[in-house]
């Protein structure tokens, strides 16, 4: 079984959903990022996505887009994103690493090379967030040779004939976005999605984690219900920049412990 | 004509899932508005009626004269209401969101032009309309913000990054995403996600119809070169489809060489970027070692992109087209020859084109012809010119 199968049958066997957290790799340094990832995975976090910064972050909020920036300013790059990932892997042999990236700074890097790099590094998939279905092979086919998952992306508004395409070339996990937007926390986030998501988690044939949006553990509860894993972002870079990154993830972790079931 | 989702290896749909619907729904309205003949009644109505169109193509005798070689004409674009060919396919893409049902329009903007254009026909059809432009361009083009202003529209400056064209147009995607159902993306110019660059020069076609029967009508034959600056490349494409079958006719770009290619500060793409992504689309795109993309530099507002149309790209590649450079310095001379030999002040985008066109029409025979896209008007620059004329003058003495 590979490391991603392998975590969330491990969540499964524990009761739980799995907890997947995002960072900008390298904000605001990488010596501090690579800090806070250390709290997250003591904390609870299962997987960890690392976002290469890019300069035209254009389905970030503000929280996220922010990080990017600041972190391509303190000199990050993508080589320096895969280091990072390669001192995190050494240090973790069973927690998820899923590489989050805008397409030009791969393609620049050479996606047959980066691809090959990241197998030798022993990052579990890549996560394309501009890349759907219609442009999926063209970084397909180096994940299926170098055995990397690409994450398959599901949105709200994702009919459900496309979703069904989608979800029959998914690997690893799929993500469903919660929110019609970009990224950022928000209220409310839970009233949309129950029914999209058990949909969606129906014709899956890999687990469903959700994203987008989800900053506290009452979300991440009232989300986890309906998923096998939950996914927070700008609230974990949110707590980099002020406030306790450890306890968040402690709280999060809790909170889909043991998912409610309607009461 | 092309119209597929990649032109060669260029184009495509690099955006979030959230988005692919909103542009498969844009996809069939348009090819359904396409083949439907009272939707092309209508536009075509409304381009002669309330654009002004056809637009002449006018004989520079002077400037002719001046360069001693082809006769040079001018398509003359300028003289469109709202004072570009924006409003061609601004025009096509209201009407296209009329019929989608979608009751507000956001558009990107550079220069002002396209936002002009779009508050123009916002305000034609009673939708709302935000503009969002960069805060660099905003204080560069004040006057076309208070025309934005007094047409309607809101207009959001943009802060992020080199706050310019493309950080403009970042920030109308976020809010397309967040909006997608009930809001109509008008994309201003030949680049973005399919279908947008087909969608776009297909309504800036009607430039090189036009152009086409008109050299036929003045001089029995075609042109031997068709000139159009490029910064996304909207009125390039729109003349060269007129072409596009002509094997004779050369189809000429003019790219900002901003201070030079060699200083870096440019925006020409296809002269000096590399194959990379954005806004949806794979084209040739100014970025740094790392694959970020860098800001670009040009005096003039609506050429400052890092990226191309993707059918530019696929132009240049086959070398159907060929891409040349002016520098800022070039435009502004350019700028100055067409005001004092013809009375016409261009726009210092459509002054890059006036300026390759300066220096290539010595290469042809006075029986020979040439026609420059002379895309918009230069009223708005008056403040740029001054500026940059100052700054100029303060460098060369010290």
């Amino acid at each position: 079984m590979d490391r991603i199968a392998e975590i969330f049958h491990r969540c499964r066997r524990g009761n739980r959903r799995a907890l997947v957290i995002f960072t900008v790799a390298g904000f605001p340094s990488f010596p501090a990022c690579e800090e806070a990832l250390e709290k997250a995975v003591s904390a609870g976090a299962d997987i960890i996505e690392l976002g290469v910064p890019f300069s035209d972050p254009m389905a970030d909020g503000p929280v996220i887009a922010d990080a990017g920036r600041r972190a391509i300013e303190a000199g990050c790059t993508l080589p320096g994103v895969l280091e990072l990932a390669e001192r995190f892997r050494k240090r973790h042999p069973e927690t998820g690493i899923i590489l989050f990236s805008y397409m030009n700074v791969m393609f620049h890097y050479g996606l047959e090379a980066l691809c090959a790099e990241l197998q030798r590094i022993g990052v579990d998939g890549i996560l394309a967030v501009d890349l759907p279905l219609e442009e999926r092979e063209e970084l397909a086919a180096p994940c299926r040779a170098h055995g990397l998952h690409l994450i398959a992306l599901l949105a709200p508004t994702t009919p459900p004939e496309r979703a069904a395409r989608i979800l029959e070339s998914a690997s690893g996990f799929a993500y469903f976005v919660c929110v019609r937007g970009v990224t950022g926390v928000r209220e409310g986030v839970e009233s949309l999605l129950p029914e999209e998501l058990r949909r969606i988690r129906s014709l899956s044939p890999v687990p469903v984690v959700a994203g987008f949006g989800i900053g506290s553990g009452r979300t991440a509860s009232a989300v986890a219900a309906e998923a096998d894993g939950v996914v927070v972002g700008s609230a974990f870079v949110g707590a980099q920049e002020s406030g306790d990154p450890e306890a968040l993830v402690s709280e999060l972790a809790r909170s889909i412990r043991a998912p409610k079931t309607e009461c | 004509m092309k119209f597929d989702r990649h032109f060669g290896i260029y184009g495509g749909q690099y955006v979030a899932e959230t988005l692919m619907p909103a542009l498969t729904e844009l996809e069939s309205a348009y090819r359904e508005a396409a083949s439907d003949p009272a939707f092309q009644r209508e536009y075509a109505g409304l381009l002669r009626d309330y654009v002004g169109r056809e637009t002449p193509l006018y004989f520079a005798r002077r400037l002719s004269e001046y360069c001693r070689g082809a006769k040079i004409y001018l398509k003359r674009e300028d003289l469109n209401h709202t004072g570009a060919h924006k409003i061609n396919n601004a025009l096509g893409q209201a009407l296209l969101a009329r019929r989608m049902g979608k009751k507000r329009l956001i558009a990107e903007t550079g220069a002002g032009m396209h936002g002009v254009a779009t508050a123009t026909v916002a305000a034609l059809f009673g939708m709302e309309c935000d503009v969002y432009m960069g805060a660099v361009d905003v204080a560069r083009q004040a006057p076309n913000v208070e025309r934005m202003h007094a047409l309607g529209a809101r207009v959001v400056s943009v802060t992020d990054g080199g706050a310019t064209l493309k950080d403009a147009m970042n920030e109308a995607i976020r809010v397309w995403t967040a909006r997608c159902d009930d809001t109509f993306y008008v994309i201003g110019t030949a680049a973005g996600p399919y279908p947008y660059p087909g969608i776009v020069r297909d309504f800036q076609s009607v430039i090189g119809r036009e152009a086409r029967q008109q050299i036929l009508e003045h001089e029995g034959r075609l042109p031997r070169e068709v000139i159009a600056c490029v910064g996304g490349g909207s009125n390039a494409i729109g003349i060269f489809a007129g072409f596009e079958n002509d094997p004779d006719v050369k189809l000429s770009g003019v790219e900002a060489g901003g201070a030079g290619i060699a200083t870096g500060r440019h925006a020409a793409s296809i002269n000096g970027g590399r194959i990379g992504i954005l806004h949806g689309a794979k084209t040739y795109l100014l970025q740094d070692e790392n694959g970020q993309v860098i800001d670009t530099y040009s005096v003039s507002a609506g050429l400052d992109y890092p990226g191309v149309g993707p059918e530019h790209c696929f132009l240049a590649d086959c070398h159907r087209a060929v891409y040349h450079v002016a520098d800022d310095e070039e435009a502004v001379a350019a700028f100055d020859l067409l005001a004092h030999l013809e009375g016409i002040i261009p726009a210092l985008e459509s002054s890059h084109a006036v300026a390759y066109a300066v220096k290539c029409a010595a290469e042809y025979s006075p029986e020979e012809n040439i026609i420059v896209n002379l895309s918009g008007r230069g009223d708005k620059d008056m403040d740029n010119i001054r500026t940059y004329k100052e700054s100029r003058k303060n460098g060369s003495n010290c």
